[in-house]
């Protein structure tokens, strides 16, 4: 209950704050709640399948960054009018939003997919480093891959649309955003509660429990795994529309690595911890990179505190333990 | 009818033979129990039984079908239900919702995603009377981590009820239960043989005498003998390598 007090609050601190901000004309607070809200959003991804599956990705970049190079392949098309491929059957590029999203959704799926098939094959620390290995795999593709940047990455001049929205003011991308957010929130509340919900939580307590009546564990995670690789596929596309960029770092380690930041710094697991998670890391990252350049610093304390003091995070701290 | 045959199951860890060409058969209506010291290989036995550990050579059949090649999720979803030595089970589920897990295997399709899995009236329900069957109905709503050793064990047998198994695999289920907890297992047990029979391995002799239709006695990973309860009591080379007496 005081969970989803907790929520509450910070849904409304989500809706308050860029009112606030655009009331006393800082859009560039608004932009900085977006890439939180993004950020988030990556991070709802990952901790469906860690925190309910207690899949450790370290590769979840991975996802990040190909649906960040969704949107800059096709955007980058529609800019240039140069169809993508032209036999056998004709692919132009797009502006729309939804298409990209589409696209992004679907293409980070397919990669989960094979990537989860093949990690999923091995458990603990080997799961961990392999799925660290394909994010690098891709990363040093994206890097070679002169035909969209290499490692220059691809600019996009004018952010892509959404029917009936002006995307380049800043409120309204973030509105977008914030629903994106929402809905994906509110389709992972409903998962926790499902009969797969319940088997994948289970199977990550007791994997052989799972199996002993009757269900195939490596089925759920690879769904689980799937799910989350899509979700932080959208995100990414959503981040590079934002920067109206997108660059190999999208699909660095350290990416993976902060993604993964914000599921545990917010609490794995929880509905809301990655959503404060993230909050949390674009706010500090805001407040002290200012002040320090060695703010990863201040950040490695807190994270530290965070795992050896506090089980579940700082929405376990606020909230209490899960029932 | 047999339900649940081994056929010549040989399993080694390095040098160590710890079943060494076990057969053994189970028939429907009976309890059959498995009996011997610690480190006999009873443990590792189940364990190919059920599908967790693959024998070197030898099958498993269960129903009439080679189930040898096959993974633990298929086996029991042809309707073989384990209980472990020590408890698997989700910690921080609630009582209810392990017994519900065994429900939705047995029903066979998790593949739900959005329906409150505790508004399944149908998986409620048959997890709910498998908790009441136990005595655990009045703990549904009780983290796991919470239960007692005991209760965890009820739990374990509650689960292996939602499933409704045509054999039921049980590795120590009195274990640490104590006499009354042992006695009143014992009873519930006896009754559940006429639903499934149980292959059972049990270290509680007063509960092994009471049930068992059969007993196999293994030793160092060989079934020594295997004979009605009277037959072994009356076997002097189980007395000898197992009941601890003089010949
Ligand atoms: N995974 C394993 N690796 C190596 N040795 C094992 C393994 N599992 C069991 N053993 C050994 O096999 C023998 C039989 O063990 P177990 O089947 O657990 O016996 P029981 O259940 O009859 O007490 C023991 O000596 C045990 O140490
Ligand atoms: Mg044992």
């Amino acid at each position: 209950m005081r969970g989803m007090l907790v929520g509450a609050m910070l849904l409304a601190g989500l809706v308050a704050f860029p009112i606030w901000a655009q009331a006393a004309d800082e859009p560039f607070l608004i932009t900085l709640a977006t890439r939180a809200v993004i950020l988030a959003l990556a991070a709802v991804g990952l901790n469906l399948a860690l925190g309910q599956g207690g899949l450790v990705s370290l590769g979840h970049a991975a996802f990040f960054g190909i649906g960040g190079y969704a949107m800059g392949i096709l955007a980058s098309h529609a800019q240039s009018y140069a169809p993508l491929m032209e036999w056998p059957f004709v692919i132009e590029g797009t502006r729309s939003m939804p298409v990209i999203w589409l696209v992004a959704v679907l293409a980070s799926a397919l990669a989960a997919l094979g990537i989860g098939a093949l990690s999923l094959r091995t458990t603990g620390v080997y799961f961990i480093m392999i799925t660290l290995a394909f994010g690098q795999m891709l990363y040093y593709f994206a890097i070679s891959w002169t035909a969209y940047g290499g490692e220059d990455g691809l600019s996009i001049y004018v952010r892509n649309g959404f029917p009936g929205l002006n995307t380049l003011v800043p409120i309204e991308f973030y509105g977008l955003c914030l629903v994106i957010l929402l809905v994906v929130l509110a389709f992972h509340a409903a998962l926790i509660r499902s009969p797969f919900g319940l088997a994948l939580n289970a199977a990550r307590q007791s994997p052989e429990r799972v199996r002993t009546v009757g269900i195939d564990t490596r089925r759920l995670q690879l769904a689980a795994f799937v799910l989350s690789g899509a979700i932080t596929g959208l995100a990414g596309a959503l981040f590079a529309d934002l920067n109206r960029f997108v660059s190999p770092s999208m699909l660095s380690w350290q990416m993976s690595g902060e993604i993964m930041i914000f599921v545990i710094l917010g609490g794995a697991g929880r509905l809301f911890g990655p959503v404060a998670g993230a909050i949390m890391f674009v706010a500090l990252e805001h407040l002290l990179g200012g002040v320090s350049d060695y703010w990863h610093v201040f950040l490695g304390i807190l994270l530290l505190l965070v795992v050896l003091f506090v089980r579940g995070g700082v929405i376990g701290l606020l909230a209490g333990a899960r029932r | 009818m047999t339900v649940l045959v081994a056929r010549n199951l040989v399993k080694t860890f390095g040098a160590l033979r710890a079943c060494d060409g076990v057969s053994l058969d189970l028939h429907r209506g009976e309890i059959h129990a498995v009996i011997g010291p610690n480190g006999a290989g009873k443990s590792t036995l189940i364990a190919q039984l059920c599908g967790s550990l693959a024998p070197d050579s030898g099958t498993v059949s269960l129903l009439g079908e080679d189930v040898t090649g096959l993974p633990v999720a298929a086996r029991a979803r042809r309707g073989l239900a384990r209980t472990f030595q020590v408890s698997a089970l989700a910690m921080e589920d609630t009582v209810l919702a392990n017994a519900m897990l065994g429900s939705l295997g047995a029903q066979g399709r998790p593949w739900r995603f959005f329906w409150p899995v505790m508004r399944d009236r149908a998986l409620r329900e048959a997890a709910e009377q498998a908790l009441e069957r136990v005595g655990l109905a009045d703990h549904a709503a009780t983290r796991t981590a919470d239960l007692s050793h005991g209760q965890r064990r009820q739990l374990e047998v509650a689960i292996a009820l939602t499933m409704a198994p045509k054999a039921f695999v049980m590795d120590e289920p009195m274990a640490g239960l104590g006499a009354e907890g042992s006695k009143t297992l014992t009873g519930f047990l006896d009754t559940l043989r006429a639903e499934a029979p149980i292959l059972l391995v049990e270290h509680d002799m007063d509960a092994v005498f009471a049930l068992a239709d059969r007993i196999s006695v293994l030793v160092a990973g060989k079934i020594i003998a295997t004979g009605t309860t009277t037959e072994i009591r009356a076997n002097a080379e189980v007395r000898r390598a197992y009941l601890g007496e003089e010949a």
